[in-house]
């Protein structure tokens, strides 16, 4: 079945090819690259049926020689953690093609040439979750910011020039850094084995054993660029600008997608690769996750844009996935990976509906809006949905997740967790109260009845908004999300079976004895 | 009487392997051959003539040189000219590439379709803003003299890389040189500003040369000797004095560094890439380059290799202060050729790391990765330049960066393969420009030079600003309303930057050819 890894790599490249030929017919190249996301979507599923949970640390592996000289091999496979990931990247990019299927385009740009970049930059995605060479990766993980760079740079808002630099900046800094730290663990290799290689399973066993000191060093290098990538505070101020300049469907890919990979890295490569080092300095990682939550909440209820709103929100949520990483218990271990794929789900379908909401008004200044559910009822409840997945609610996917970190938390860091779950509190507060600022009370804001009623004007509520509720384009697109959202808040077992193999060789390989299952076993 | 009888007789001809020094020879007859015509040839048939000659000759040239690889020949190399030249694995692969690279600078010197007549003056002595300089503003002669200087400086490089002694690699460091002053002064357009170009380089060079003249003298005090494995020998404990043996080698390094374009002997570097004109400024960003970091890695592996612990820190620190004067000063240009003068000049420093990258046991795995990085950059170099002498506007080139926004609405190809390139530039994975990087670092960190691989990924990431921010302007900002148009390159300059652009990509995809070759053999000591 190792050519379903494969075909989800070509696909999504082919499909560029072709959509980038047909920059003179929009709706021709949107219906393309849609069937192309399809394909993708439907490798996905299949690609998820050939894993076997209790199987191979690393499945489905195939590979090429690629720079000898260095060891350097193409080489794919997939654990639980990348099949998750590249499970939900394929479900989301439709869902964003879908999203953006009237969105107008800056003057001078085509729906060809927007939708080639998508696709090019969710090739390049899963190819980073599916790559099992270090070398592989760190090519990966900068060629990714390359389409991003220009999804950004050339069809994002204002201020976009800025945010686009910005974010290729500090992720190709952190990027750097990393490749230093992965020549170091070459050179550690290359002097034990007689023979250079990036390979990730040789890797792990010939630098776990490195002294701590060595460790540390190239733990940090790995550390900073996940750290960006993730983001954690304090190396997060790229993500509201990219957020917020970004076009919607390309926020969802940012926030919902590319963040991940920072996460993803903490544990495919962190983790097993410098165990050492990461129980040594988990504390310190401890502290920003924690202050990413304090940090991320407050700040999220302060915005008065939606966009930064939903950036300061994951910031938030990537503190509770840290915080689970590194707190080396399998519960927390299996509630991050679970909430890795359920802030893809839940915030993904926040910002689908925020642009949503954007859309109509034209605006993503909260004061632009309030009482839009008087005209748009259904867009109102699909807030509200995703807000209570978002601030997870019992009976949403999100719950599961967030349930997991924290209970599994409790045990070894007690008072991190503590602080952190005050970052629940926070949560209710400023999903509930952007939904209340938008959607409840009198009709009003300039964005829902125009500017010339002057400021502090409240709407005619009997008198007609062009405003509408959800078309079925809209529904169509929201619809899979709603039912996942619901289906994994009561039934989480088929993706929490997929993970927990895999977290607990990670935590093997950390060389942690979880202190639940010890409990347990007596 | 007698005693002079008898140490004439005792002197014998060097015997000369023909075969090995074939390349080298054909460039400087070509050359010779090239200057004839110049003074037989009517004018009219001088540019046809000459350029078919030196590409013939450069073709030529690399033929025999891979006839002479491919053969039986001794796997350390051999020395010839009674020691004067070594010809070793790293000399056969510089010059190959300085020969390739020339190959393509003289593609886009040659070129006449972009600026009409050619980049060059017909007669750079007219001052400029008399009538006569008006005169030939109007005319469109261009001066065929730039061949044979070309293959000067071309086979002067050449001997400078293969140079096994010190003397040799001053004249080689002199023959370079000279035609590289001239065709700085050679400019069609500005003119003021091609002559300070010319006479900055000149003065600065000519103080350059000083100083390595003096370095050898000072060395030769040192080693009674000036061939490299003298030195070598000489330093591999003696008592002899340390004061001239550093003092020697301080100022032989500060003469190469200034031909590197290495900070901070880097002033010359913008002033002379922006004044001369564009092809020249491609052929010296690249085969320069080459030539002066072939010598360098030649003088620090072969005659200063045992005495590594004393200088290393010296060039560490010279490292640190050419990467981060590229870097930082690189983001205040608002002038194309500056700003990749300024790249250059961090490149170097990067160039330097893998020069310096000895191990403690006398291997040096920076010697190949630096050879490879050259090869690299070369090309990346020269389809960059290529290309900035397509944006022109009435006035010539448009050099200033304001005039490049919003190119890649009127010309996106052109500003696609210009993206290509500064990201290659910048060192971004699947370009040459980051495997270049790559097996820099990986023998730096071999060599125990961490802290160094560290500050250059930062300054890596610096110089990355600026490169974007080019990419900004062509992709994400409105058009100037009077901004340059894109000419339509004539056959030659789009070969040139062609070759450039796909060779990038090439070695960023598949490097292992060119690794293995670069990799093949050590210097000859």
């Amino acid at each position: 079945m190792t050519w379903v890894l494969i075909a989800l790599l070509v696909v999504p490249l082919v499909g560029a090819l072709v959509v980038a030929f047909l920059r003179k017919d929009d709706k021709k190249a949107k219906l393309v690259a849609l069937a192309f996301s399809l394909v993708e979507l439907v490798l996905a599923v299949l690609l998820w049926t050939a894993y076997d949970p209790n199987g191979d640390r690393i499945q489905l592996a195939t590979g090429v020689d690629w720079i000898p000289a260095f060891g350097v091999r193409l080489q794919f496979g997939i654990d639980g953690i990348a099949l998750v990931m590249i499970a939900v990247i394929a479900l989301l990019i439709p869902l964003v093609i879908g999203a953006g299927w009237t969105e107008k385009l800056p003057a001078g740009r085509s729906q060809g040439g927007y939708l080639s970049l998508i696709l090019i930059q969710e090739a390049v995605t899963v190819a980073v979750f599916a790559a099992t060479d270090v070398f592989l990766f760190y090519v990966l993980f900068e060629v990714m910011l390359i389409p991003m760079y220009f999804l950004i740079g050339g069809y994002g808002g204002a201020r976009r020039q800025y945010a686009a630099v910005k974010f290729f900046l500090y992720s190709f800094l952190g990027g750097l850094i990393m490749l230093a730290s992965a020549i170091g663990a070459y050179a550690m290799a290359s002097d034990e084995l007689g023979k250079g290689t990036f390979d990730w399973a040789t890797l792990v066993k010939v630098v776990s054993d490195a002294d701590s000191t060595t460790q540390t060093w190239l733990f940090l290098g790995f550390f900073l660029a996940f750290a960006i990538k993730a983001p954690l505070v304090p190396f997060h101020t790229w993500l509201p600008d990219a957020a917020a300049e970004a076009p919607i469907g390309v926020t969802v890919i940012v926030v919902g997608i590319l963040d991940k990979v920072g996460t993803f890295g903490m544990l495919r490569y962190l983790l097993p690769m410098f165990p050492e080092a990461s129980k040594n300095l988990a504390p310190y990682v401890l502290v920003l996750a924690v202050a990413g939550v304090l940090y991320g909440s407050l700040l999220a209820t302060g915005q008065r844009d939606m966009k930064r709103f939903l950036a300061y929100v994951s910031i938030a949520h990537f503190g509770f996935i840290a915080l689970g990483i590194f707190s080396f218990t399998s519960q927390a271990g299996v509630g991050s990976v679970s909430y890795m794929l359920n802030h893809s789900i839940s915030t993904g379908m926040l910002i689908l509906v925020v642009g949503m909401v954007i859309a109509r008004g034209g605006s993503s200044l909260i004061s632009d809006y309030g009482g839009m559910s008087k005209v748009a009822p259904l867009l109102a409840g699909m807030l509200l949905l995703a807000g209570l997945t978002t601030l997870s609610l019992p009976g949403t996917n999100s719950f599961v997740s967030e349930f997991l970190v924290l209970i599994g938390s409790f045990p070894t860091r007690p008072v991190f967790t503590i602080i952190a779950t005050v970052g629940m509190v926070l949560a209710a507060l400023y999903v509930l109260w952007l939904y209340q600022r938008i959607m409840t009370g009198p009709l009003r804001g300039d964005a829902l009845i125009g500017a010339a009623a002057g400021p502090g004007a409240v709407g005619d509520p009997e008198k007609k908004t062009t405003i509408g509720d959800l078309n079925k384009r809209e529904i169509a697109v929201l619809a899979p999300l709603v039912v996942i959202v619901l289906a994994l808040g009561f039934y989480p077992q088929p993706v929490l079976d997929v993970i927990t193999p895999t977290v607990g060789a990670t935590l093997t390989e950390v060389g942690v004895t979880d202190p639940v299952t010890v409990q347990e076993g007596k | 009487m007698n005693l002079l009888v008898a140490q004439a007789q005792t002197i014998e001809a060097p015997e000369i392997d023909y075969g090995a020094l074939a390349p080298l020879l054909i460039v400087l007859g070509a050359a010779c051959i090239s200057v004839l015509l110049e003074a037989l040839l009517p004018k009219h048939q001088r540019w046809a003539v000459q350029l078919v000659l030196t590409l013939v000759t450069l073709v030529g040239a690399v033929g025999s040189l891979i006839l002479y690889a491919t053969s039986e020949r001794p796997e350390q190399g051999v020395a010839t000219l009674a020691g004067a030249i070594a010809v070793d694995s790293p000399s056969l692969f510089l010059w190959a590439t300085l020969l390739v690279l020339g190959f393509g600078s003289v593609l886009l010197i040659a070129d006449r379709s972009v600026e009409p007549g050619g980049a060059f003056v017909a007669q750079a002595a007219i001052r400029p803003g008399t009538v006569q300089d008006r005169a030939q503003a109007t005319k469109t002669g261009m001066q065929t003299e730039v061949f044979p200087l070309t293959l000067f400086a071309l086979g002067g490089m050449m001997t400078f890389v293969a140079a096994n002694d010190l003397l040799t690699m001053f004249i080689a460091l002199e023959v370079l040189s000279l035609p590289l002053y001239l065709l700085c002064g050679l400019a069609r357009r500005r003119r003021l500003l091609s002559q300070e170009a010319a006479v900055k380089y000149f003065l600065l060079g000519a103080f350059a040369s000083a100083f390595f003249l003096y370095g050898v003298a000072l060395l030769y005090g040192y080693a009674g000797s000036v061939k490299l494995s003298a030195i070598a020998t000489a330093a591999g404990g003696t008592d002899r004095s340390d004061t001239l043996l550093f003092a020697g080698f301080g100022l032989l390094v500060v003469g190469l560094l200034f031909k590197a374009a290495v900070g901070p002997f880097h002033a010359w570097t913008p002033d002379v890439y922006q004044g001369a004109p564009t092809p020249v400024t491609a052929f010296m960003a690249a085969c320069t380059k080459v030539a002066a970091f072939g010598g360098i890695l030649r003088v620090l592996t072969v005659a200063f290799e045992n005495t590594q612990w004393e200088w290393r820190g010296v060039l560490y620190g010279v490292a640190v202060v050419s990467m981060v004067i590229g870097a930082i000063l690189g983001l205040t240009q608002t002038d194309v050729k500056r700003m990749i003068a300024y790249s250059s000049v961090a490149h170097a420093g990067f160039l330097l790391i893998g020069s310096i990258a000895l191990t403690p046991e006398g291997d040096a795995p920076g010697v190949s990765a630096t050879m490879f990085y050259l090869l690299a950059y070369g090309f990346t170099t020269i389809a960059a330049f290529g290309i900035v002498s397509l944006v022109r506007n009435s006035d010539g080139e448009a050099t200033h960066l304001s005039q490049w926004a919003g190119l890649a609405k009127r010309s996106p190809i052109v500003a696609a393969t210009f993206t290509f390139l500064l990201l290659a530039l910048a060192g971004i994975p699947l370009t040459s420009g980051f495997i270049g990087k790559f097996v820099v670092f990986s023998a730096a960190i071999d060599a125990g030079l961490t802290p160094l691989v560290v500050i250059a990924l930062v300054a890596s990431a610096v110089a990355a600003f600026f490169y974007l921010r080019v990419i900004v302007l062509m992709y994400f900002s409105d058009p100037a309303p009077d901004g340059p148009t894109v000419t339509v390159p004539g056959a030659f300059t789009t070969i040139a930057i062609t070759l450039g652009a796909v060779v990038t990509l090439v070695l960023g995809l598949w490097p292992t050819f060119v690794l293995d070759w670069a990799g093949t053999g050590t210097f000859l000591s």
